[in-house]
């Protein structure tokens, strides 16, 4: 009797203490190297979620660590905190860094410059995308990670190449780097 | 011998992991220990003060009308400004300085905040890039540590331009 409640108490205290490991051993994961979300709507068609839900949602794997020093390129795709709705995370594809020029689709000004410290994104599903054309270039601060690969469902598992579509690309550069970084 | 000198190797390893992340999450959840530079928040902080930003209320929505709050610039993202909450989503603020003599007033948009330093002449803030989204509050201080003739709680805004909320 007294052998069992001392096995009791010794398994309780390994949970306990593995628990205590476990848990900010996750979040801290979450936090800097890699986080999965399920992407929801259809603002990304045809990249992310192209049947709609008719086979389910597409579940990506965001990459954190390498937004770790706020740099993304033309034509990623990225999860951002919503400027409207702090508790909100929106997935789109970024279209222009700081310094461009570009021609916004339906925003107040139709020509723009990118302010330093910001960028601009939009949904591949124009008209279905609540993105930059509405509220406006995003501050950098609020991105949250890239979309590297595809992980859910099976069948469409692959990485997400960065890809701008032609008629997006910005007109001008500001900075007059033109050069593209390599990978 | 190699055996042991292995196991120890990777114990260490294993709890220098464990710990930075319990490390990580205090800093991200509780709160973190920040030193302030720049003359935008006198006289409530002065340069070179240590305050103490506690995250928690960030997370939980909790920031009010008064409150001072550390935040990414909305410029540059590696740099971090102090500055008062003047208004919340939907409140109405005055976006002229105190010596205009015509007044402009604008509403807070949906998800945003208005920031003011205390020093209102020497502060780059809401009143010249606009309001600043509230995912981009990083904590609230809550205590002064440094120096130690002024540790305790934060003083009251010293301007009176904090929006009063009725409810």
């Amino acid at each position: 009797m007294a052998q069992q409640a001392g096995a009791g108490r010794r398994y309780i205290r390994a949970f306990v203490s593995g628990f205590f490991v476990a848990v900010p051993v996750t979040v801290t994961v979450l936090d800097r190297f890699a986080y999965v979300a399920r992407v929801e709507g259809a603002s990304m068609q045809p990249s992310l979620n192209p049947e709609g839900n008719v086979t389910g949602s597409d579940v990506v794997l965001l990459n954190r660590w390498s937004v770790r020093n706020y740099q993304v390129r033309r034509g990623d795709i990225v999860s951002v905190l919503s400027p409207k709705n702090p508790q909100q995370k929106i997935i789109k594809r970024v279209i222009a860094l700081e310094g461009d020029f570009i021609k916004t689709l339906g925003y107040k000004n139709r020509y723009l410059r990118v302010p330093d410290g910001h960028f601009w994104i939009e949904g591949d599903h124009h008209g279905h995308s609540l993105d930059s054309n509405s509220f406006g270039p995003v501050s950098l601060g609020l991105v949250h990670g890239r979309a590297s690969h595809i992980i859910w469902p099976p069948n469409r598992w692959q990485r997400i190449e960065p890809s701008l579509p032609p008629e997006r690309k910005p007109l001008l550069n500001w900075h007059g780097d033109t050069t593209e970084e390599e990978d | 011998m190699f055996r042991s000198a292995l196991g120890k190797t990777l114990g260490f390893v294993g709890y220098t992991i464990q710990y930075g992340c319990v490390a990580h999450c205090a800093f991200e959840y509780i709160g973190e220990f920040v030193a302030c530079s720049g003359p935008s928040m006198e006289p409530t902080i002065t340069s070179h003060d240590v305050v103490f930003s506690e995250r928690l209320s960030r997370h939980l929505c909790r920031i009010e009308n008064g409150d001072i709050v550390i935040a990414k610039s909305p410029f540059d993202p590696h740099m971090n400004i102090c500055k008062r909450v003047i208004g919340l989503e939907g409140d109405k603020v005055c976006t002229s300085g105190p010596s205009d003599i015509f007044k402009t007033h604008q509403y807070v948009p949906k998800g945003h905040v208005w920031l003011e330093g205390d020093n209102l002449r020497n502060s780059t803030d809401s009143r010249s890039y606009g309001p600043v989204p509230y995912a981009l509050i990083r904590g609230r201080v809550c205590l002064k540590l440094w120096p130690l003739h002024h540790v305790g709680a934060i003083n009251q805004s010293p301007t009176g331009r904090v929006v009063k909320r009725s409810d």
